[in-house]
């Protein structure tokens, strides 16, 4: 199994670009509540507002490392809390499936996470994303999957 | 009805007559039991109360025998405390891989913990067993009042023996209604007997003693029946001691493999029932004597159904109001 | 193509303190579709609102974005506010530029970037936004009441005073529940019966209340404002509508079965009332004990007597379905099964070893020993009682991790009622610790003491008898020393548990149960009366252990939910629910099995396809039960399923616009 890191050409200023899927009940409220506290954490990570963990399509992953993002990281109510009863067990379950699948793609398996995080767990929120931010940047670039690498070098690196 | 057989230390001391009446049991139900070659001591209250590790080695080396033995058998254990203390050790190597190496280390031998522990009281307890004492009996006990007494270890921590309810066990009390006893239903019955502090702290454990002698009393007992040799010698040795003093309790203790013996006719002496120091083969002779308790017949069945008449039965009804 | 207005809020300085305003809103002129781009001092302020009102009507906008604060802090601000335009309100996309941007960042020029992609996102979401409307759905103005304990007949009165009509269904033969075989009431004393009763008279007589006795729910289906139950009337074998309660019936029965009301301690008629009071004041035969109905003698004595001629042995279970607005769940708790677990107190062999309501039985006026506390065994009076608190409460290994919360105060009342019938009584309360959280609770259980209750901190580890006392083992853990009392009577106050069967009630009407059955309520904290399903309440003991006075206030708070829901005649849904493609659907129903709530069912429709009339079966979602999840969208393998304002569309935009 081919590992994706190409460190070589790493520019020192890169930054790498995270998504976020936020469930919109405990995550997000959990970030919003960061804000609050004027918690400190980097930059890079980008949240975006689902209704549920379980409203995350496995395609928005796949087209968010297609598109150029080096770490994905899906964030739900606890396990038992879910605001619409069951949606994380879905979520959980899922996740463990595309983590698989992306691994046996060529993507580090860090790239891809699952966080439970509550509505009142601010500092869990800026951990969660402080480590994954520095995990990803360790990483260096993601290069698999990602349109542009198909068109820079061609079918040539399959 | 085959087990590997660890005697432990007090059955070749104190409770040589435990060792005795189970050889002689056993060989009369062919039960076989093959005893551990080279057993070494349990390590008793002593080791876990200095060494965790030492502990759980010293029973493991006689299971580590066991497994050379290569019978692949339960081991059979008559002692409560030896019992507990191979249980303990089973469950660590069991549960626990890096206790398991431990143990191997330091007894330089291999050790898998496949085979099972049990007290021997459960070996008896099993249907195979009950069914080959039930044809060997030849006197009844006509009803002797008998206090089956479990003490602490056979029955406690629930969660490692596994053996029968660990607050009102049945085991011992199913077997002597087969030798046609009574069991009486006391509440002392896993109450801790004092174990060795009745040596170092006799102030705080002499007590306890005497209150399962008195629950035992209270509730009518003749006899008391265990399953472990220093309960025996706690309850005989101090009963004799607090009868010196003001003769209270005519209550002798009895092994329950004693009791089973005497029952297949077995002499007293082959059992060694004279060493009690609470005389105890008078109580089994006499009782040997009594009447053949009387099969209560079983109340005809009322189950006849009761034929209301319509006219009738109202009336009746109203009286009764 | 679509006219995107851009307005960047500065918070004062809470966002521009950070972010440079000046340059997301140069970046934002750029973006795909923006017509427009404002900053504004305060946004939600009212020139604010009112500089995007004249935007939108200058620039002729058609959607929105602001660059503000959470959308969970002005979402619903921003949508009134363009309810009263010419767009429509769900045209609007939030950035999050101060929460998740400006206060948790102190970079500028990284933090700038970040509102530049936020505001991008946004942009690109709000192109794919579609107009969305909600709809309304009627509203049934009949509440149901399930439970008729206390908190079911509160519920039910509160909501009948209103004007609505309610069904009020109860399992057992009478309104009542647990309250009614109380004695007396904490701290008050009050007598329990003489405050219950006319409460149960109430609910039986009210005009709005149809009480529905020896009943059970058996169907569930529809959603808030429209519930379809079936209610399973069971076979009570007296005509009710004809019988006048007289109780000749009851005195002539010749088969006799202990009573569940008295705890087992009475014996009751197979044809019976379970109490005198009982509402309704009609009997029911107990068909498993009843010689004619079980067959064991023909019997038939209740049939010949009855004057009005109202027994019917050949009478069988009906089922009544109705519709209603809104469901109130009262179905209250028992108490836990302590003799299966704690053989140490004997396990149920010592008669006189008796739980709290058989205590409650034993020291009530109207019980079996018409108010004299006399031991179950022999009779006699005790003169030393033991009251064991805890039990199976506040105990993992063996029963209930929680605390039960009535028992430290009911305790106190049984020791008191010990010390004030029984002349030179003794009581010894073990405890573990006292806890007296209510008004009036704490000075009670001080009266207590000063009646000459003696407690004992420590927990009994094992109860027995000998010589005719029942010897109480335990250790007083402020002294260090083992006690041992000798007592003649031995009450257990045991923990609360919810009622047998409440599986059943909590799976027909999809409510979350938590680890030890309770069910759920939607917030622990700010709802405590709701339940994830829209339209049902909770109200008592089945939410939680509590006591009276706390589970009355819940059960009018259940009560005002509904009132609520039943003061206007239609409810509006929300729009962002998920809708199904039916040309894409291939009918698999997976997306049923996903749905938490019930909402999606399948459907067979007529298609026309290459000129042919066939019939396929496809999905459809009940509008009034989804609750806008997405749950089914993730997992529909068509993608005929699209959750409006979430739409695959737009988070696959979203996705797109960061990535740049």
């Amino acid at each position: 199994m081919s590992v994706d890191v190409e460190k070589k050409n790493v520019d020192p200023n890169w930054e790498p670009k995270i998504l976020s899927f936020s469930c919109n009940w405990c995550t997000y409220a959990g970030a919003d509540l960061a804000g609050l506290n004027r918690m400190k954490y980097p930059e890079n990570v980008r949240v975006i507002r689902v209704p549920c963990s379980g409203r995350v399509n496995p395609q928005f992953v796949l087209r968010a490392f297609q598109k150029g993002s080096d770490g994905v990281l899906v964030c739900g109510c606890h396990p038992g809390d879910c605001h619409y009863v069951t949606g994380n067990y879905f979520t959980r379950r899922r996740f463990l499936l595309m983590q698989r699948f992306l691994e046996y793609n060529g993507i580090d398996p860090r790239r891809f996470q699952a966080r439970w995080i509550s509505g009142a767990e601010a500092g869990k929120f800026r951990d969660t994303v402080t480590k994954v931010s520095n995990d990803i940047k360790a990483l260096g670039p993601n290069k698999k999957f990602q349109e542009s690498w198909y068109k820079e070098r061609g079918e040539s690196n399959e | 009805m085959k087990y590997s057989y660890y005697p432990g230390c007090s059955l070749s001391s104190t409770g040589l007559e435990y060792g005795l009446s189970t050889r002689y049991v056993a060989k009369k139900i062919g039960m076989e039991l093959h005893e551990i070659p080279d057993w070494n001591c349990c390590g008793a209250t002593a080791a876990h109360s200095m060494n965790h590790d030492l502990a759980l080695a010293l029973p493991a080396r006689n299971l580590a025998l066991v497994e050379k033995q290569g019978l692949g058998l339960e081991i059979a254990i008559p002692c409560a405390a030896c019992y507990s203390r191979m249980k303990y050790a089973i469950q660590a190597a069991r549960s626990s891989e890096k206790e398991r190496q431990k143990i191997e280390e330091i007894i330089e031998m291999p050790y898998e913990a496949k085979n099972d522990a049990i007290c021997l009281l459960e070996a008896f307890a099993r249907e195979d067993a009950q069914a080959a004492v039930k044809e060997k009996i030849v006197k009844s006990l006509n009803g002797l009042k008998v206090a089956s007494y479990y003490g602490c270890l056979l029955v406690r921590p629930a969660g490692v023996t596994q053996f029968d309810d660990n607050e009102n066990p049945q085991s011992m009390d199913n077997l002597m209604t087969l030798i046609g006893a009574k069991p009486v239903n006391w509440a002392f019955k896993t109450e801790c007997c004092g174990a060795s502090h009745q040596v170092d702290a006799p102030k705080v454990a002499r007590p306890l003693i005497y209150n399962i002698l008195r629950n035992a009393k209270a509730n009518g007992a003749e006899a008391i029946v265990t399953a472990c040799p220093l309960c025996m010698m706690n309850l005989d040795m101090r009963e004799f001691e607090f009868n010196k003093a003001k003769k209270e309790f005519d209550i002798p203790v009895y092994y329950f493999t004693e009791l089973l013996g005497m029952a297949m006719g077995a002499d007293p002496k082959e059992l060694g029932m004279e060493k009690h120091f609470t005389p105890a083969v008078a109580r089994i002779k006499e009782a040997f004597k009594r009447p053949p308790e009387e099969e209560k017949p079983i109340k005809k069945a009322k189950a006849k159904v009761e034929e209301v008449k319509e006219e009738e039965k109202p009336k009746e009804a109203i009286d009764n109001e | 193509m679509s006219r995107t207005g851009v307005f960047i809020c500065h918070c004062g300085t809470n966002i521009a303190a950070v972010v440079d305003i000046a340059k997301v809103v140069e970046k934002a002129k750029s973006m795909p579709n923006v017509v427009y781009v404002e900053d504004n001092k305060y946004t939600c302020s009212e020139p604010g609102q009112q500089a995007i009102k004249d935007a939108i009507v200058k620039h002729k906008l058609d959607r929105i974005v602001i660059g503000s604060c959470s959308p969970r802090m002005h979402e619903p601000t921003f949508r009134k506010m363009l309810a009263s335009t010419e767009i429509n309100p769900y045209m609007l996309e939030i950035a999050n530029l101060r929460e998740q941007c400006s206060w948790v960042h102190t970079d500028r020029e990284k933090a700038t970037d970040k509102a530049i992609d936020l505001v991008r996102m946004a942009v690109a979401k709000v192109a794919k936004n579609h107009a969305l409307f909600t709809s309304s759905i009627p509203v049934t103005k009949r509440a149901l009441v399930v439970g008729g304990g206390i908190a079911g007949i509160q519920a039910a009165l509160d909501i009948a005073d209103a004007g609505y009509p309610v069904t009020l269904v109860e399992r057992e033969p009478s309104l009542g529940g647990k309250m009614v075989m109380l004695d007396k009431t904490f701290p008050t004393m009050d007598c329990s019966a003489c405050i219950c009763t006319p409460k149960m008279v109430d609910a039986g007589q009210h005009p709005n209340i149809t009480v529905m006795t020896s009943c059970e729910v058996e169907k569930v289906s529809g959603y808030i404002g429209n519930f379809e139950v079936t209610i399973r009337q069971k076979a009570t074998y007296v005509d009710h509508s004809v019988c006048t309660g007289c109780g000749i019936c009851e005195l002539k029965c010749p088969s006799k079965v202990t009573s569940e009301f008295e705890q087992g301690m009475a014996q009751r008629r197979a044809i019976y009332k379970p109490f005198p009071q009982a509402v309704p004041a009609k009997p029911v035969i107990d068909a498993a004990n009843c010689r004619k109905l079980n067959g064991k003698a023909k019997c038939g004595i209740c049939q010949t007597q009855c004057p009005q001629g109202c027994i019917n042995f050949e009478d069988e279970d009906k089922l009544i379905t109705n519709t209603y607005g809104a469901i109130v769940i009262a179905t209250g708790y028992e108490l836990i099964d302590w003799k299966s677990i704690y053989g140490e107190y004997g396990g149920g062999q010592y008669p006189d070893v008796i739980n709290g309501l058989q205590f409650e039985r034993l020291v009530n006026a109207s019980g079996p020993t018409e108010g004299h506390i006399l031991r179950p065994s022999d009779g006699k009076e005790p003169k030393s009682v033991v009251i064991v608190k805890c039990v199976g409460s506040r105990d993992p290994n063996k029963g209930k991790g929680y605390c039960s919360r009535a028992c430290c105060m009911y305790a106190a009342k049984h020791a008191h009622q010990v010390l004030e019938k029984i002349d030179n009584a003794q009581c010894y309360v073990f405890y573990i610790d006292v806890r007296t959280a209510g008004k009036a609770y704490e000075e009670f259980y001080t009266r207590t003491l000063e009646d000459g209750a003696i407690y004992v901190r420590g927990r009994v580890s094992k109860i027995y008898e000998e010589d005719g006392k029942l010897i109480c083992k335990g250790e007083d853990t402020l002294s260090g020393q083992t006690v041992s009392v000798a007592a003649d009577m031995v009450v257990l106050e045991t923990a609360m548990v919810p009622a047998a069967g409440v599986e059943k009630v909590a799976t027909l009407m999809t409510i979350s149960r938590d680890n030890d059955n309770w069910l759920q309520e939607a917030h622990p904290k700010l709802r405590p009366v709701e339940t994830h399903t829209a339209g049902v309440f909770l109200a008592g003991v089945c939410q939680g252990p509590k006591d009276i006075p706390d589970t009355v206030a819940q059960a009018s708070a259940s009560a005002a939910k509904v009132c609520g829901i039943f003061s206007k005649a239609e409810l509006q849904t929300n729009p962002m629910i998920s809708k199904v493609d039916i040309e894409k659907c291939s009918g698999c129903g997976d997306c049923a099995g996903i749905c938490p709530y019930k909402a999606i069912s399948m459907q067979d429709m007529e298609f026309i396809e290459h000129g042919k009339k066939i019939t396929r079966r496809v999905s459809t979602v009940n509008s009034g039960l989804c609750q806008g999840c997405g749950a089914c969208v993730a997992g529909c393998r068509p993608g005929a399923i699209d959750l409006l304002g979430f739409t695959n569309a737009q988070i696959l935009e979203e996705v797109d616009a960061l990535c740049l």
